[in-house]
């Protein structure tokens, strides 16, 4: 896949304080002359605040670094999960790797054809919605899935997951996670080893209850949120929703 | 310190350094091993894969040669040497191979490319080809982009490599190319298709395997093996570059640099790699006479007549250009000689005196740099005065040296100490040695002096400073000229007393090629040079002379290093070569020099000045201390005004015009934003 810069650039693009804070942090961490290293990290969290790399952050993050812009270009242009065109609200990444492709991605991309819009990297329905097929998200034994925003939808159906797009265009928020009853990763017809009892058990999965804890799955992170891995940790076990 | 280690190559034991890669070690044993990617002089990419060899003691597979060290392969059982295979059917197949994918996207455009006949591609596929294709599919097309007047771009047929992007950032240190993308989508860009700033850029048409990067003005021009080449030395800047001049019939086609590591390594500086259509526009080819306020074409007797007529009985000088060889600036010297004249060739009024070599050819060689610990820079841009100097000074900087700086503030490409921007830091310089940036004993270090400290009141002053903190450091000194004529004509000892003023002082002057200076009205003035330029324009009588491509001669670069410069082509029209010139206008003067003949002519000069004779070594020279002046307290002005239009031939050149006009226009923009 080609892949340019946007044809319409924003003026300007500034981290938030907490991000810039943040992004200060990651810098630190590479040893005196290596602070290109934290090209990666950076880019990130630019694209988590803004939702897609522009000129403007390109050379913002080249000065941090004290890098070359065309450096820090080639980075964002060679790694695919760096957007290079503006997304909407609602960014669905529709995994079309193989297990997912033998379970019906294919059916998922033509959900999003039907019901966003016929290309992808395309924005459509007044920004709230564009789509694309990535590589493998690391949820094989749920396929077929869809990311959107921070999260997984799993197990899904074109049924469940036009109504999930429909939900979404509502302003609801639908749980992440299996669509079809599963906890997690587990066999469809249920564990067969380190079973845990089923009133020891969240309804939820970890990152599918800070979902529904955060009330949403998709904002733009400036460097304020809480950090996922504490809040899970803190959820008692047997507290449960 | 060496860990020598054994190593076979193709069955030939041999002992090299254990950092080398299996791609050096096979060179050291004469074995020639293809590749696109890897380049002696940049960092390793190893991206072509055209390098495979089979190895034993290192992974069981075909390994890149440019990217294996040698100390990375274990020796066998018994402590055998590990071996390397260059001729195996198994590193065959596997470089047909990688041929077979270069070639998938490459396009069979050979007829209409300008790298055809000196293309890398071209030639290993010959080697490694195979004559069928197996591909079927459409050829990935590409965007050309437009990097600037130099460089032409054809990028359906680049390997990427990414030799251009790796001269760029390392050696050129512009950062202003890349490649974007990924897999079949990669390609080679600059930053939003911006075009290339680096005043040597056009080394990336040379480093370019293949047709992907071409020079534009040379462009569909002539093919390699309708060229003449001559091996001889650039002029337009005073290091004195080896370069080849490729000539067909009588025109020179284009330049291109030669390999010579104690000078340009093998890099050459755009404006004396274009600087060619300068040698075909503007020239003069037959003798002028000015008659009723206008010149006049004339016959060489005419002319002759003329000059002998003016200077019956009057005093007569003579001053050297930027571009004459030692061969006429002697023949300059021996002629105003025998008129009881004096000659000068230091045009700009820069303070250096003839006799103390080491004050004006310096006492370091440029090689110096390469291991200089701490390099400081006295009223000299590098950068715009002699570029691929600069270079060698950046991989100074990148192998650790540090870099002082008095003068002004300028993007070198490295990071630099500002010192100061004028004769007061050079002075705390000699005065408190205790600073971290100052030259001390026991630290390799260079002083190099340039002319935009020389050329002024306190430049005598300035020297003798320079030179005083390069004896305390125990530092090697140079001095960076401008003019390729400077050092040779300092060796003759073109020098009168009370400089280029009292040469001005005379009824009748003989102008060899000096453009650079304003010669006020009064005196006959006799030009004799290649192009109608400045002098041109002031002179009462026109002399044509053959630009430096088109004699031999010999000239003597900035270290001190004198080199033959060969006769590529024969002047155009009635010009002639320009001692012969001088000769003839001894005899028309009545005071006939005594040699008839070029080799009688160095032969005179080689008594005269023995060290000429001995091209291409640079004597060694005795530091010898000037004696402290008084500093002034201006700060050093830049010594060129412009980069690229520093001489007659520069100046007829389109491309150059062009270059000038691209460079004034970008930095007039900042200025326009504000």
């Amino acid at each position: 896949m080609l892949r340019r810069l946007h044809h319409e650039q924003p003026e300007s693009f500034a981290f938030t304080q907490a991000n810039l804070e943040w992004a200060e942090g990651q810098i630190a961490k590479y040893p005196e002359g290596r602070q290109a290293s934290a090209v990666i990290p950076l880019l990130w969290r630019a694209q988590e605040q803004e939702g897609w790399i522009s000129r403007p952050i390109i050379e913002v993050v080249a000065d941090m670094l004290g890098l070359a812009q065309i450096r820090v270009l080639e980075v964002a242009s060679f790694y695919f999960m760096f957007q290079l065109a503006p997304v909407g609200r609602y960014h669905i990444q529709v995994c079309g790797t193989l297990s997912c492709m033998l379970c019906g991605a294919e059916d998922l991309v033509a959900v999003c054809k039907d019901k966003i819009g016929p290309e992808a990297h395309k924005v459509y329905r007044d920004g709230l919605f564009s789509w694309e097929e990535v590589e493998c998200l690391g949820a094989c034994s749920n396929a077929p899935m869809v990311q959107i925003g921070k999260d997984f939808y799993e197990d899904l159906t074109t049924e469940r997951f036009a109504e999930i797009l429909d939900a979404f265009a509502n302003g609801e928020v639908p749980t992440p996670g299996p669509q079809n009853g599963r906890y997690g990763p587990e066999p469809k017809s249920g564990l067969t080893s380190l079973i845990i009892p089923e009133d020891e058990r969240n309804g939820l999965n970890a990152s599918a209850q800070l979902a529904v804890a955060l009330g949403e799955t998709v904002a733009r992170i400036d460097g304020t949120q809480p950090v996922a891995s504490a809040q899970v940790i803190n959820t008692p076990r047997s507290g449960g929703n | 310190m060496t860990d020598l280690k054994k190593i076979s190559i193709d069955g030939e034991v041999i002992e090299v350094d254990g950092a080398m890669t299996l791609l050096q070690a096979c060179e050291a044993a004469g074995v020639e091993v293809p590749r696109f990617c890897y380049h002696e002089r940049l960092s390793i990419a190893g991206n072509c894969r055209m390098c495979l060899v089979e190895v034993k003691g290192g992974p069981p597979k075909p390994a890149a040669s440019c990217a294996m060290q040698v100390r990375d392969l274990r020796p066998g059982p018994e402590g055998q040497a590990p071996e390397v295979f260059t001729n195996t059917p198994m590193v065959k197949k596997a470089r047909e191979g990688v041929m077979e994918f270069l070639l998938i996207n490459h396009p069979l455009d050979c007829p209409i490319c300008d790298q055809g006949g000196e293309c890398d591609l071209q030639d290993q596929a010959m080697a490694y080809g195979v004559d069928f294709s197996r591909y079927r599919e459409p050829k990935r097309a590409a965007v050309d982009m437009d990097l600037g007047p130099l460089v032409g771009t054809c990028m359906t047929r680049c390997i990427s490599c990414t030799r251009c992007v790796r001269f760029i950032t390392e050696v050129a240190g512009v950062p202003e190319m890349g490649q974007t993308g990924r897999g079949e989508d990669s390609e080679i860009t600059s930053y939003l298709s911006q075009t290339l700033t680096s005043e040597m850029q056009g080394n990336i048409i040379d480093l370019c395997p293949v047709g992907a990067l071409t020079s534009k003005p040379y462009a569909f021009t002539a093919r390699p093996w309708e060229l003449r080449k001559t091996e001889t030395i650039d002029v337009i800047d005073a290091l004195g570059s080896s370069i080849r001049v490729d000539v067909r019939g009588r025109e020179v086609m284009r330049i291109v640099p030669r390999n010579h590591d104690g000078v340009n390594e093998e890099w050459l500086a755009d404006r004396s790699r274009f600087v060619w259509d300068g040698l075909r526009r503007q020239r003069l080819d037959k003798p002028y006479v000015r008659r009723d306020g206008k010149l006049k074409p004339a016959t060489w007797g005419e002319a002759f007549a003329a000059i002998a007529e003016a200077a019956e009985g009057k005093t007569v000088s003579g001053i050297a250009g930027d571009l004459a060889s030692t061969e006429a600036m002697f023949a300059l010297k021996g002629l105003v000689g025998s008129l009881d004249g004096v000659a000068e060739c230091r045009t700009d009024g820069v303070a250096l005196e003839a006799g103390n070599r080491g004050s004006y050819a310096g006492t370091a060689k440029i090689e110096d740099l390469d291991d200089a610990e701490l390099i400081l820079l006295v009223g000299t841009n590098p950068r715009s005065e002699a570029p691929v100097l600069n270079a060698r000074i950046r991989k100074a900087w990148m192998n650790g040296a540090k870099v002082g700086l008095i003068g002004e503030a300028v993007d070198l490409t490295y990071d630099y100490d500002h010192i100061g921007t004028g004769p007061d830091a050079l002075a705390a310089t000699v005065n408190t040695p205790a600073e971290d940036w100052t030259p001390v004993k026991g630290k390799k270090s260079v002083v190099i002096i340039g002319q935009g400290a020389l050329a002024r009141e306190d430049g005598a002053a300035a020297l003798a400073a320079a030179m005083k903190v390069a004896e305390l450091g125990e530092s090697g000194f140079l001095v960076l000229h401008n003019a390729a004529s400077r050092v040779g004509g300092l060796d003759l000892g073109l020098v009168a007393e009370g400089g280029i003023a009292r040469a001005l002082e005379a009824d009748v002057i003989l102008n060899l090629g000096a453009d650079e200076l304003d010669i006020p009205a009064g005196p006959f003035v006799v030009y004799q040079g290649s192009h109608g330029d400045r002098g041109a324009h002031r002179a009462d009588v026109i002399l044509p002379g053959a630009a430096w491509t088109e004699e031999s001669g010999i000239f003597v670069n900035t270290e001190g290093r004198p080199q033959l410069a060969n006769r590529a082509g024969f002047p155009p029209g009635e010009a002639r070569e320009n001692w012969a010139i001088l000769r003839a206008l001894s005899a028309a003067m009545g005071k006939p020099l005594p040699y008839d003949g070029l080799a009688a002519l160095r032969k005179a000069m080689f008594e005269d000045v023995p060290h000429l004779a001995r091209l291409d070594t640079v004597p060694e020279n005795a530091h010898e201390a000037l004696e402290l002046g008084v500093l002034g307290h201006a700060p050093y002005a830049p010594a060129l005004a412009d980069h690229y239009l520093v001489n007659p031939i520069c100046r007829a050149s389109t491309v150059l015009a062009d270059l000038s006009r691209l460079r004034a226009l970008r930095e007039a923009k900042p200025m326009a934003a504000e």
